[in-house]
């Protein structure tokens, strides 16, 4: 057994195995009943997209993570959070993102799940450009995604 | 103090940092320095309200003072996840 209140960033630019990921984070859990996991993958919506590319701003992109992990913390009764997020250039189908939760019950873990995603969606410092054929444009923010804020 | 350019910011003005000397006490001074000084500035600098701002890697707003801030940096909206 882990000791509980865990707190895990990583920002990175090469792919994670989320299995991989899922099962560690998983491993000798005897005191949490419940994990949440979600990744996010790079999607091709239209069709030609060659290529997804995420800049960030290094420094603050881990700050902004740790906050938003740690408000979850303080929200819900987690006991551990892991978030991996990674930059650069990646293709359609390629993990972009993962959030895992644990906690002694499943709503505690969904919630805090959600809440981060909300949050990393529009509060964490990356920006998604598109790229397809010769093409290339920034992804822009919506206002679903800002008024998913307001539920928190 | 540093500045920071992220996404199309960067792209419209050309440079991802730079060194800026400036008595600026806000960031909406800053950014009116930075707008007068040439088109490529004031261009990604038109419309405030697809900007957002961070001093010392925190997000703040237009109205932030700058008194001690040893970076700035200016950026669309986020699209995380």
């Amino acid at each position: 057994m882990r000791p509980a209140g865990g707190m895990q960033v990583r920002v990175q630019e090469t792919a994670f195995d989320f299995g991989a990921e899922a099962a560690a984070f998983a491993r000798n859990r005897t005191d949490l009943g419940a994990i949440v996991t979600f990744s996010g993958i790079v999607r091709d919506v239209d069709g030609g997209l060659t290529v997804m590319e995420i800049e960030h701003y290094p420094g603050m992109t881990e700050k902004a993570l740790e906050k938003i992990a740690a408000e979850a913390s303080t929200r819900w009764s987690l006991g551990e959070v892991l978030v991996i997020h990674r930059y650069g250039r990646m293709g359609p189908g390629e993990q972009i993102m993962m959030v895992a939760t644990a906690a002694r019950h499943r709503k505690d873990a969904f919630e805090a799940a959600e809440y981060l995603m909300d949050y990393l969606k529009s509060r964490a410092p990356f920006w998604k450009k598109e790229q397809t054929g010769r093409d290339s444009s920034w992804v822009a923010a919506t206002d679903e995604d800002e008024d998913a804020l307001k539920r928190w | 103090m540093d500045v920071l350019y992220f996404a199309w910011v960067r792209e419209r003005i050309g440079l991802p940092s730079e060194k800026v000397d400036t008595g600026a006490s806000t960031v909406a001074e800053l950014v009116e320095e930075l707008r007068a000084r040439e088109d490529r500035y004031a261009v990604a600098f038109s419309d405030l309200a697809a900007l957002r701002v961070a001093v010392d890697q925190e997000l703040t707003d237009f109205d932030a003072p700058l008194d001690g801030a040893r970076e700035v940096a200016f950026f669309p909206p986020m699209t995380g996840g």
